[in-house]
């Protein structure tokens, strides 16, 4: 062991902005003595900034606590050691007819990482963040060994726990209830859309007959930004579970490694985007296809963020509640196209009523934007700080998950029960965000 | 056998997702099997799978085990222990309780399961390792258990040529498991990868199993080097 500790390892997030050397060891199973230094847990690397780093601390790799433990067929609880990929348990009990009620946009994030972000998927409307379907947590502490916590025991900690970002304990087994389906196939409905109203109004009128969408948005022009909305529900009784595909199919692409310069910029921006677009109009209306296509486009390019190049990239996801949204939302991509610094992925869904357990939970009653930007250094900075203005006055907030540089005081106005959560975090965790937005 | 082998989980996991299969899983740590167990579970709830605890370096215990799951229609020997080299060169004892445990061990549970078998067709698959292709200086107590293991293994394969005993060697480079946790990760290969090629090697009935796949050839460069170049290495 101790030769391991020696041993550096780079860590990065997804975004790929950094590459520091981390001493990494595994989260061991068995009740171990808690580190005597500063720590953190790492897993599988797709928070895009510094969520999941901390150059300056031990890392604990969750991804060795990769078993199931057990599944109630009756009530549809899963109980599971926190490194399993969210994938693992859609491919394993998706035969046996359930799924996850809520996934984000790539199956590759653990389960642990899921609640410390407490992620939402395209159905927030109707199933709220992934929160709202954890039963119960095993965390390990630093003060306290190993702690379960849930909705009736330790609720404080349970609610500081879910999108408490790893710095409340060692997350070491989730419970989640899982849905019943009838099969892994997906009704879908493809409606493009020109310009921002038209897209609310979509939207909206999806709701109450869609449980799943997104709108994906060109912004190369801000005057007439070209969408397309996908919705999409479990498909209805009739087709079996044995006639889906259980599995993921294999990534069909893949980036074998970082360009020496982004391969993203004004002009293959246009190219991609009206290609892109041009494709998914042509398959516009209803449609069927298979939950891995639908749940996790990207995933079948393995490595999509080297395209980004060597300078790596930022995500900028904020959520802007109703009142203004609209407006806001214009802004920023007038702000976007003014820069000329536009974005592969422009991604907007409408997030419901439903409030999630978590004190930090990022989702609220809104639109969420989500956009890639390489990093050009200043330039990139100068218009995120356009877009801060501009979400923090309409009353919005960033995702930490997503995020690698937000200012300190923009996430303390967007999370006012910051103070609350700060009563709940281990003293011996620490993680580069957290150095960066609460101190320490 | 050796059910909490990283490799041999991985590889059940496997089987499970493709359900169909009940298993045994045969170990020293009852609590280690019983976790791996309920995992299998989960992920196939139709397989039947049994723990056994038994100390598989026992020979007292391998006939009636052996007989006891006669009808198994793979029998995967993953058990073993990688010591370190100087500790053994420096203690007659533990370097002969090392090679029984990683030689003369799992060819009494090859032999016995092919004695077994009867007319029933079995694949027994040994994990041996690319340690055993040729001796260096940082590992030949485990290198020669392991050569021993794929020359046992070859006898087999001379022996049944068309069944209805299929044995196979599995040759893994440095796999990441629970076995090699003290060794630099970026030289590992991850154990699912290795597992899904023992899977398909077994299934095909594949003599020797090189995984990953690219260890074939940089071990035939390594056999195949004059002594004198060989001896240089510092590997």
């Amino acid at each position: 062991m101790g030769q391991a500790q020696e041993q550096k390892t780079i860590l990065q997030g997804w975004g790929r902005l950094t590459a520091d050397p981390h001493r990494v060891v595994p989260v061991p199973r068995d009740g171990a003595a808690f580190p005597a230094e500063k720590i953190f847990a790492c897993a599988n690397g797709r928070s895009y900034g510094d969520a999941g780093l901390n150059p300056a601390a031990l890392a604990l790799d969750a991804r060795g606590l990769d078993r199931f433990l057990s599944f109630d067929p009756e009530s549809g609880v899963l109980w599971a050691e926190a490194g399993v990929l969210l994938g693992t348990i859609q491919r394993n009990l998706l035969p046996q007819g359930w799924v996850l009620p809520v996934t984000p946009g790539t199956q590759f994030v653990t389960l642990g990482g899921a609640v410390a972000n407490d992620v939402h998927g395209k159905n927030h409307g109707q199933a709220g963040s992934f929160g709202c379907h954890v039963t119960r947590l095993d965390l390990w502490r630093s003060d306290a060994g190993v702690v379960t916590c849930s909705a009736q025991e330790n609720p404080e900690l349970f609610a500081a726990t879910i999108g408490g970002m790893g710095l409340t304990g060692i997350i070491l087994r989730v419970g989640v209830a899982l849905r019943r389906v009838d099969s892994g196939w997906m009704a879908t409905e493809t409606v493009p859309f020109s310009g921002l109203p038209a897209f609310f109004n979509i939207a909206r009128s999806r709701e109450p007959l869609w449980e799943y969408g997104v709108g994906w948005l060109d912004c190369t022009r801000a005057d007439a930004p070209e969408g397309v909305y996908f919705s999409a529900n479990h498909s209805q009784p009739g087709a079996p579970v044995s006639s889906s595909p259980v599995t993921a199919p294999a990534a069909r692409l893949s980036v074998p490694f970082a360009l020496p310069v982004s391969a993203v910029n004004p002009l293959t921006l246009r190219l991609f985007n009206s290609v892109y677009l041009a494709a998914q109009k042509r398959k516009a209306g209803a449609g069927v296809t298979d939950m891995w296509r639908y749940f996790y486009p990207l995933d079948a390019v393995a490595n999509w963020n080297r395209l980004y190049g060597r300078r790596g990239f930022y995500q900028y996801q904020s959520v802007i509640p109703w009142q203004g949204a609209e407006a806001a939302t214009a802004e920023m991509l007038a702000a976007i196209a003014g820069a000329r610094q536009g974005s592969f992925l422009m991604v907007l869904k409408l997030l419901g009523d439903r409030a999630g357990p978590g004190m930090m939970g990022f989702a609220m009653p809104g639109v969420t934007l989500a956009m890639d930007f390489p990093n050009r250094g200043d330039a990139t900075e100068r218009l995120f700080q356009k877009l801060d203005t501009i979400v923090l006055a309409a009353g919005g907030r960033l995702y930490p998950a997503k995020d690698a540089r937000m200012p300190a005081g923009m996430f303390r106005r967007g999370y006012p029960r910051l103070d609350e959560f700060l009563k709940w975090r281990d003293p011996s965790i620490s993680t580069a965000m957290s150095c960066r937005l609460m101190g320490w | 056998m050796g059910g909490t082998s990283g490799i041999a989980e991985a590889c059940a996991r496997l089987w499970a997702e493709r359900g169909g299969a009940d298993f045994a899983l045969l170990g020293r740590s009852s609590e280690g099997l019983a976790a791996i167990a309920a995992d299998l579970r989960v992920r196939d709830p139709a397989a039947q799978v049994d723990v056994v605890t038994a100390d598989l370096a026992d020979p007292e215990t391998v006939d009636a085990t052996a007989s006891r799951f006669a009808d198994a229609g793979v029998v995967l020997i993953a058990f073993g222990a990688l010591p370190g080299q100087a500790g053994l060169q420096a203690d007659t004892r533990a370097l002969a309780e090392s090679l029984h445990l990683n030689a003369v061990a799992p060819v009494l549970w090859a032999e016995a399961f092919a004695r077994a078998a009867g007319n029933r067709t079995c694949r027994i698959a040994v994990i041996g390792s690319v340690a055993g292709d040729r001796g260096r200086k940082t590992n030949y107590a485990y290198g020669a258990a392991k050569s021993l293991l794929a020359t046992y293994v070859e006898g087999m394969q001379h022996r049944f040529p068309a069944g209805p005993v299929i044995p196979v060697i599995v040759k893994p480079g440095p796999t990441a498991t629970a076995m090699t946790r003290h060794l630099p990760p970026a030289k590992l290969a991850p154990v699912a990868e290795v597992a899904a090629l023992v899977v398909a090697g077994i299934e095909k009935g594949s003599p020797v199993i090189y995984a990953p796949a690219k260890w074939r050839i940089i071990m035939a460069v390594l056999r195949h080097m004059p002594r004198f170049v060989f001896n240089r290495l510092d590997i």
